[in-house]
């Protein structure tokens, strides 16, 4: 029998709290400015209201960024102590912590994401970000790069859609901690917490330039990481821009570091704690909708409790709560955008289509908006697109495996390392696992957790560098 | 009387523990800064580059999966051997780049010196590279430094021994296996070198060494989907050099640019750092 969710009560967030200026500029040396290219707009997912306008900086705007930020890196940021950057950082991380609920719910509409999430989770792992790293700043000497690391300089950042704010973090917080500045480019669906964030920095008196924002698509990404005199590149998105990127980078001083795709192996094996695997998996996979890099896409389920698993798992997602990401009760929240609701639909089309079996939750859908019911595939061999490919949405992949030897050869399969998930009670068995898959991120009998003081990053196709952790400064430092 | 006349040498490559001939079955002359003849050596083709990955990447598991200690011991033995051959080095390098006796025995030490330190690294790096990560919840989090798998290192064409040892010994130490092209005009260092791993407790394919051209070896090597790195120090073209790195790309290989060294100078752990990946494992902690 399947059972049926609670009927809840809607519990909404007031979007009260927070207001979205119907037009926005460039965040460039510590004003508010009017791009010089043209202007597009960004939508709710849940709803396809059009929240603002927003600014396309064109090369012309990019290159005043990067002026803006090599001048104050020359006459102000260099000379700043580190004692003082790190006050800047506290400053912002406590404005952050009391802005709290407005960025959360900012996020939640611009980005399509459940209200529980931004709350509970990227808003408080960003000002989290910022507390850790703004202790760094006046440590670099004793973070094992030498007595008196430098920085880089002026560093270009392009950031994805699927956890605005908090890459936003990831990438700021780090760059300021070890004396850098930055030109930020929020991705083009959600660049609306970056310029709140912009306010963040007018508020904690941040030194003009030291951050600049600038909003817009591929071809402002494009001009920020090809412009001549940025020394560092970060990126963290899709495989395919990253390897432009680095095409782009070849040849240069830049520095770059990339944070790319992935298609992460959970592997259950047959003693795991199931309930708790099961909660494991549905976390791997359908936190964000799935838009998450690290996600655990292909689920390796030892044969003898594969029946048992999937049956477990399809009662368990017929629980979720799909619907307004502003409901506090809501579970799955909508789709970024269309064009990634088209990916997904083509991907698992092409997962039918080769064979494997779809099993999708039994939700309503809303009839505005972009929205996915969560799916899972059983069926599916190692060839199938849907085992290969990442399909950034809420899907999953489910094969099966005999041996652990057969497991960890499943789980390499793939030219992505991000991260890897195993559950069982055998303590010998985890850590066997943990050192053969080559991945950046093992979790094991949990998933998807993510900290500050925690290297985040890939291996193979993944990219390269690390992001958190005394390991994440050396990205900033010139330490190569 | 003459003098007695010499036995010509023609090296070969050394793929997979074994020294064959280039499959072009191409060689060209070795000569010292003069332009006296020193030896034939074999000109790597492509399918030789192909065969060396694939010699790489099968080592890789076991060498990768020794422990540090071993590693350790493995390459202080290359040390041991390559100190009985100190006098062939000696007059190779002095031969290879001009220099007088004295000078040339400088470099040799410098040379066995630096791999030796490296060999030392071994069973420190984790240690030091590593981390237990105190997170804001009930876990256990660890980092810890893995090998990056398969590097291809492009050595320094000018530095023929002491260069050549500074850019290998650390890719070994942490687990990765090479595949390696030697200085063009240079070469006979590295067929020594790899006489030596040949010799010692290196197991096959963990080393692979070519000579031949970067220009035309190079490209295949960037290229190559199952090479996780590529070490471009030994190509002195900015062109080539570019050009390599965006072949790079195409599977995201971590790349080191060529950039001025003084070979003599403390190396540091810059070369450690850049052929190892982080892995962090995550475990909750309860009862």
């Amino acid at each position: 029998m399947q059972p049926t969710p609670f009927e809840y009560a809607p519990a909404p967030e007031s979007r009260a709290v927070v207001d979205i200026a119907s037009s926005y500029g460039l965040y460039i040396d510590g004003a508010f400015v009017d791009g010089t290219g043209r202007r597009f707009k960004t939508v709710n997912p849940a709803t396809e209201e059009v929240l603002a306008e927003v600014a396309e900086a064109s090369g012309g705007d990019v290159d005043r960024a990067v002026k803006a930020a090599r001048h104050a890196y020359n006459r102000v940021w260099s000379k700043t102590s580190g004692r003082d950057r790190g006050k800047y950082l506290f400053r912002i991380a406590r404005i952050l912590q009391e802005r709290a609920r407005e960025f959360a719910v900012l996020e939640t509409l611009d980005n399509g994401k459940p209200i529980k999430e931004s709350r509970d989770v990227d808003i408080p792992l960003a000002a989290a970000h910022f507390f850790y790293h703004a202790g760094w700043a006046d440590k670099l000497s004793y973070a094992g790069f030498g007595s008196d690391p430098k920085p880089l300089g002026v560093a270009a950042q392009v950031i994805p859609w699927n956890f605005p704010l908090l890459m936003l973090a990831w990438k700021i917080a780090p760059a300021l901690a070890a004396g850098n500045t930055v030109v930020l480019k929020p991705a083009e669906t959600t660049p609306l917490t970056a310029l709140l964030f912009a306010e963040v920095c007018e508020q904690a008196d941040l030194p003009p330039g030291v951050v600049n924002i600038v909003t817009g698509a591929g071809a402002t990404g494009q001009a920020l990481v090809e412009h001549a005199d940025v020394d560092k590149v970060a990126f963290t998105g899709s495989t395919e821009v990253g390897k432009a990127i680095a095409r782009a980078v070849a040849g240069t001083r830049k520095r770059l570091t990339l944070e790319l795709g992935g298609k992460a192996a959970n592997v259950i094996f047959d003693d795991a704690p199931i309930d708790q695997a099961v909660e494991g998996i549905v976390r791997g996979i359908f936190f964000n909708q799935g838009h998450v890099c690290c996600a655990g896409s292909r689920l390796l389920v030892q044969e003898t409790v594969a029946d048992e698993v999937v049956e477990r798992l399809k009662r368990r997602l017929t629980t979720l709560r799909l619907g307004d990401p502003m409901d506090k009760n809501t579970d799955i929240g909508a789709i970024n955008s269309p064009e990634q609701l088209e990916r997904i639909r083509t991907l698992t089309g092409i997962g039918e289509e080769e064979g494997a079996t779809r099993w999708s939750a039994p939700c309503e859908l809303p009839d505005r908006g972009y929205w996915f019911a969560p799916t899972l595939f059983t069926d599916v061999s190692q060839a199938h697109r849907i085992a290969r490919d990442e399909i950034f949405g809420p899907v999953l992949s489910v094969l099966t495996f005999r041996t652990p030897d057969e497991a960890i050869a499943k789980a390499n399969n793939t030219p992505y390392g991000l991260s890897a998930g195993v559950w069982t009670e055998k303590g010998s068995r985890i850590l066997r696992m943990a050192n053969a898959v080559r991945a950046g991120v093992v979790w094991a009998n949990t998933f998807n957790h993510f900290d500050p003081a925690s290297p985040f990053g890939g291996y193979k196709e993944s990219g390269f560098g690390r992001e958190g952790g005394r390991h994440g400064l050396a990205a900033y430092l010139d330490v190569a | 009387m003459a003098d007695r006349l010499e036995v010509r040498k023609t090296y070969k490559l050394f793929i997979g523990g074994a020294f064959p001939r280039s499959e072009s079955g191409r060689s060209y002359e070795v000569t010292d800064t003069k332009g006296r003849f020193l030896a034939n050596a074999a000109h790597a083709s492509r399918k030789d580059a192909r065969d060396a990955v694939t010699a790489a990447r099968k080592a890789f598991g076991g060498w990768s999966g020794a422990t540090a200690y071993n590693r350790g011991q493995v390459l202080y033995r290359v040390a041991e051997v390559m100190e009985g051959r100190r006098a062939q080095f000696v007059a190779e390098v002095a031969a290879a780049e001009g220099v007088q006796n004295r000078r040339a025995e400088a470099v040799v030490d410098a040379a066995i010196d630096r791999w030796v330190w490296y060999a030392g690294w071994t069973d420190k790096l984790a240690q030091v590279l590593g981390s237990a990560n105190p997170v804001a919840g009930p876990f256990f989090n660890f980092s810890t430094p893995e090998p990056t798998g398969v590097v291809a290192v492009l050595a320094p064409q000018d530095s023929a021994l002491l260069g050549l040892v500074s850019v290998l010994a650390p890719v070994l130490v942490a687990g990765n296996t090479a595949v390696v092209l030697s200085s063009y005009a240079r070469p006979l260092p590295a067929v020594t070198l790899s006489e030596v791993l040949a010799t010692s407790d290196v197991p096959g394919g963990v080393v692979n060494i070519l000579t031949g051209a970067a220009a035309e070896v190079g490209p295949w090597l960037a290229s190559h989907l199952d090479v996780n790195a590529i070490d471009l120090s030994g190509v002195d073209d900015p062109d080539l050099a570019r050009e390599l790195e965006k072949a790079a790309a195409d599977n995201v290989k971590r790349v080191r640019r060529p950039a001025s060294e003084d070979w003599n100078a403390d190396p540091g752990m810059s070369r450690l750092r850049a052929w190892v990946e982080t892995k962090t494992v995550w475990h909750p902690i309860g009862v």
